[in-house]
């Protein structure tokens, strides 16, 4: 197979590819030679053939689209339900899709999955849906993989939606992976902003990469539905407005469609969590400053008063403080709350990964020089055993609990 | 049973900065390792095997370099290692990659359980394994934290939700996710490290996994980064000074409106 994209004799040895490059993958072992590509660095993504003035790089262009993009109409968001319940995100990416649906001038619909589920398709209507494709039947209560993402891929092939948005949850992640391979879309996952390109009208999906140290901007030129997950808590809620209308439309799937090879036995929820901690607008976490896993009962207490979730560092996951959905970080969850108090926790690049993109982040620790301070938007140098009890019991009064 | 690990070789650190002047990422002296979350499926595929016996075959995408990654799983205890390495992958998306990883893994054969971790480290996407389940037509069970039970037929494990957990039987052959709650990656032994240097690491190229072009590399890829750059940095914060008895209504007088908003 011959290299997708070479240097030629036009090159006149100046090195801005080799400048260029975001990957690294062009070196210059000398002045006066020809640059070489390293082909696995390499992601053709085009930055090197812009920056050579001597028109020097040859790139294989990608075939063209085999599919008539224009066939592909409307803004789909995916309803994500559990025991029947619609989840915020579904009204984040109501809120956001509203935007995209209008800059399209298409129309905004949701989808949604489940068994009795039929009156919640007004909430979808009143959060901005102009249309909500229903699937309702007994075989679809609870989530499963292969069902729900067989109903997808049929209504996806059957009505053919241009954008096709979904929550970055578990569900959310573990299904439009399958649907997006079956329908040959292109996905990318847990986005933090969309906007519709004004001259090519793709969908740019721009998301943190690298533990959020690189935000990347992605866009599906030559396929169809443009395929995104969509972080929790980024979008803001599309406002509820009872007078609405909207079209509801009962879809008839094949039995077959519905069958799943894997099926769930049960459910257990976490006694624990007082609060799911990717759904909390404020999070108290802690970290190995707090000593002891007794001291747990602090954080929970101010967590309590002030009505938030209660995270962990990995340090005291590790030391079996707390378990490990508490875990906040890059081998944990990415959480992004209106508020983020770190307490005892020092703040290494993984924890940060997991929540620089906080509104505000408050940082109590004994350590003047600790990272966390870096990014706290509120810093307290001092002992938390003193500062905590202090907090809460002034919280309690304050808020009048 | 034959256990199939697909494995990526990722930076050591996600502290990756780009360079101001000239808009490329700076990764020059960092390590390579293997994703932290394919640690735990290569350990998991590892203690599966002793339960029921059979091979764990160790199976990663990349560069010629990816090579070490692969002796590392061995020196672990894998049985063996297969490197894809191609030119025609490059630029590969979560599509194309899947793709790849379930041709190859179809020319392995005979497969009971496939393993990866939940995600890679670097692109954090959660996609490929999916992916990979879609490609072969199997079941997946994601975000694994705990196999309950396995044999020759049938698998039961937790799969860790925002809320709790819920558990998933599937029957094998199945793609499963996992996450760090699983287990404890182990070290490797000076056997295993010996065996590591001596094995032969099996390379396939893209003719070798009759993958048909349309689907691998930039053709086989429906997304394109079009833009990187850096987020705009947190600027330093304020540091309230001064006994806890100050400071604390200093903070609560910041904080109040905040949180009674986040409260609606």
């Amino acid at each position: 197979m011959s290299d997708p994209i070479k240097i030629n004799e036009k090159c006149v040895f100046c090195g801005a590819c080799v400048k260029a490059c975001p990957f690294g993958a062009i070196t210059q072992a000398e002045r006066k030679t020809v640059p070489v590509i390293d082909l696995m660095k390499c992601t053709l993504c085009g930055a090197c053939v812009a920056s050579c003035k001597f028109e020097a790089i040859w790139m294989k262009e990608k075939s063209a689209a085999k599919i008539d993009l224009s066939s592909f109409k409307d803004v789909w968001v995916f309803a994500e339900q559990h025991d029947g319940v619609i989840q915020s995100i579904t009204f984040e990416l109501l809120g956001e899709g509203r935007k995209l649906a209008d800059s399209l001038g298409m129309k905004l619909c949701a989808v949604l999955l489940g068994s009795h589920v039929q009156e919640r398709t007004a909430e979808l209507i009143a959060r901005g849906a102009d249309k909500v494709y229903l699937v309702d039947r007994p075989a679809l209560e609870h989530f499963q993989d292969e069902s729900y993402a067989n109903v997808l891929i049929d209504l996806v092939k059957r009505h053919k939606p241009n954008v096709f948005l979904c929550g970055a949850s578990t569900i959310g992640r573990s299904l439009v992976s399958r649907v997006a391979v079956r329908v040959n879309a292109g996905l990318t996952a847990d986005c933090t902003g969309l906007a519709i390109d004004p001259k090519t009208l793709n969908l740019l999906q721009t998301r943190p990469a690298f533990g959020g140290n690189i935000m990347a901007t992605i866009e599906t030129p030559n396929a169809r539905p443009q395929m995104a997950t969509v972080r929790h808590k980024v979008m803001k809620e599309a406002e509820i407005n009872p007078a609405r209308k909207g079209e509801v439309s009962m879809e008839t799937i094949a039995e077959v469609l519905l069958q799943s090879k894997a099926h769930r036995l049960k459910f257990v929820p976490e006694v624990e969590t007082t609060m799911n901690i990717a759904e909390a607008n404020i999070i108290v976490s802690g970290g190995r400053g707090l000593q002891t896993p007794e001291n747990f009962a602090l954080l929970r207490e101010l967590a309590d008063v002030i009505g938030a979730g209660v995270g962990a560092s990995r340090a005291a996951v590790d030391s079996n403080w707390i378990p490990y959905s508490h875990q906040v970080g890059q081998t944990g969850k990415t959480v992004c709350p209106k508020i983020y108090i770190a307490v005892g926790i020092s703040g290494q690049i993984q924890h940060l990964a997991g929540m620089q993109s906080s509104d505000i982040i408050v940082a109590i620790n004994k350590d003047a020089d600790a990272p966390i301070f870096k990014v706290a938007t509120y810093g307290i140098v001092g002992d938390l055993f003193e500062i905590l009890p202090l907090l809460t019991q002034q919280f309690r009064k304050v808020l009048g609990k | 049973m034959r256990y199939v690990v697909c494995i990526k070789q990722v930076p050591e650190t996600t502290d990756v900065k780009i360079n101001p002047e000239t808009n490329t990422l700076m990764r020059d002296g960092v390590a390579a390792i293997i994703n932290p979350f394919d640690m735990y499926a290569i350990e998991e595929a590892l203690r599966l095997k002793a339960k029921t016996g059979g091979t764990v075959t160790v199976l990663s995408m990349g560069p010629p370099q990816a090579d070490a990654a692969l002796r590392e799983a061995i020196s672990m205890g894998a049985d063996d290692g297969i490197l894809l390495s191609d030119r025609a992958f490059a630029g590969s998306d979560t599509w194309a990659t899947s793709y790849t990883l379930a041709m190859a893994i179809r020319k392995i054969g005979n497969f009971d359980v496939i393993l990866c971790g939940k995600q890679a480290s670097d692109g954090d996407t959660a996609q490929v394994g999916p992916g990979i389940a879609v490609h072969l037509d199997l079941p997946q069970i994601t975000y694994v934290r705990k196999i309950e039970s396995i044999d020759e037929k049938t698998i039961v494990a937790e799969r860790l939700m925002e809320n709790g957990y819920e558990v998933i039987q599937s029957p094998l052959p199945c793609v499963l996710t996992v996450v760090k709650e699983i287990n404890e990656p182990r070290l490797p032994s000076l056997k295993g490290k010996l065996a590591a240097k001596k094995a032969v690491i099996t390379t396939w190229k893209a003719a070798d996994l009759q993958c048909d072009p349309k689907f691998t590399g930039l053709e086989g890829s429906p997304t394109k980064v079009v833009k990187i750059f850096t987020p705009p940095a947190r600027q330093g914060g304020e540091m309230l000074k001064g006994e806890p008895s100050e400071v604390v209504p200093q903070l609560i007088a910041k904080l109040k409106d905040a949180i009674l908003g986040a409260a609606n």
